[in-house]
């Protein structure tokens, strides 16, 4: 519980809290993307550097800006007249909020109500690239290669739909 | 509280957040965006208890954070090619407009 860490909580929060409940799409994505940075470091101060630095590649270099893409494309930052005074949230907004209220209730009971065992001071785990990089090759080589396959079939997917339908000609 | 239970606390507080999202935005996008946040909790509590667990050498918490960031990219991808064939057929992003199949 040091210091950095209430910084960089109260950071996230306040960034993941700003990207749900902006009305402007695209300040949305600038809240997200100042949430993401802040998940980045909490994984650097747990001592997990490649997850960190691969959360801000994956996640504030590309998720971003391809949901900025999409907003763009989609026309939906500025909608057509008559539209605009609607709220951005649904008409069972309550409803919503009550149900991720519970169940974040629930967590906060699970986790408070028992102590967990491994609280002893482990001291940080040094990780580097190399071991990460050797367990992925030997240990973890089937699913890295599910994932390579998985990425591939995702990507020509995202094309195939994104692409101007043709007309079949009857 | 212990770090572990601080971290657990975040995680969920922010799922919940992206949950709430989900639930009540009305922009497709923006509910692709807290589906993205959850996934981002769930990464949170793997790296706590990889990092407070009794053997952070064997990397288990490290290779499904990483794996699981593999799957969210490909997620968002595909997710936000979908909202562009939609809005293609319905000329809105609004969910609460999109209530047929049938383009």
């Amino acid at each position: 519980m040091t210091a950095f860490f209430l910084i960089v909580a109260a950071l996230t929060i306040a960034g993941t809290a700003a990207a749900m409940s902006l009305r402007n799409p695209i300040h949305c994505i600038l809240a997200l993307t100042l949430s993401l940075v802040g998940f980045a470091a909490l994984y650097l101060q747990l001592g997990a550097q490649f997850v960190g630095f691969t959360q801000v590649l994956v996640y504030v270099g590309a998720v971003a800006i391809l949901a900025v893409f999409a907003i763009m494309m989609t026309r939906s930052a500025n909608p057509p007249e008559g539209q605009s005074h609607q709220a951005a949230f649904s008409s069972s907004w309550l409803t919503g909020g009550a149900i991720a209220a519970v169940i974040f209730a629930v967590l906060a009971w699970c986790i408070l109500s028992k102590s967990t065992p491994m609280q002893t001071a482990i001291q940080q785990p040094d990780v580097s690239v190399n071991q990460i990089g050797d367990a992925l090759m030997h240990k973890f080589a089937l699913p890295l290669e599910i994932v390579g396959v998985l990425l591939t079939a995702a990507l020509i997917g995202a094309v195939i739909l994104a692409m101007p339908e043709r007309r079949k000609t009857l | 509280m212990s770090p572990l239970n601080a971290y657990l606390l975040l995680s969920a507080l922010l799922f919940s957040i992206g949950l709430t999202g989900v639930l009540t935005r009305r922009n497709a996008i923006l509910v692709l965006i807290g589906i993205e946040l959850m996934l981002n909790a769930a990464n949170l509590n793997f790296i706590a208890f990889w990092r407070y667990g009794p053997n952070p050498a064997a990397l288990t918490g490290v290779m499904f954070a990483i794996f699981s960031i593999g799957i969210a990219a490909a997620e968002a991808a595909v997710g936000l090619g979908i909202i562009l064939a939609v809005y293609r057929h319905t000329k809105t992003t609004d969910l609460d407009q999109i209530n047929t199949m049938k383009g």
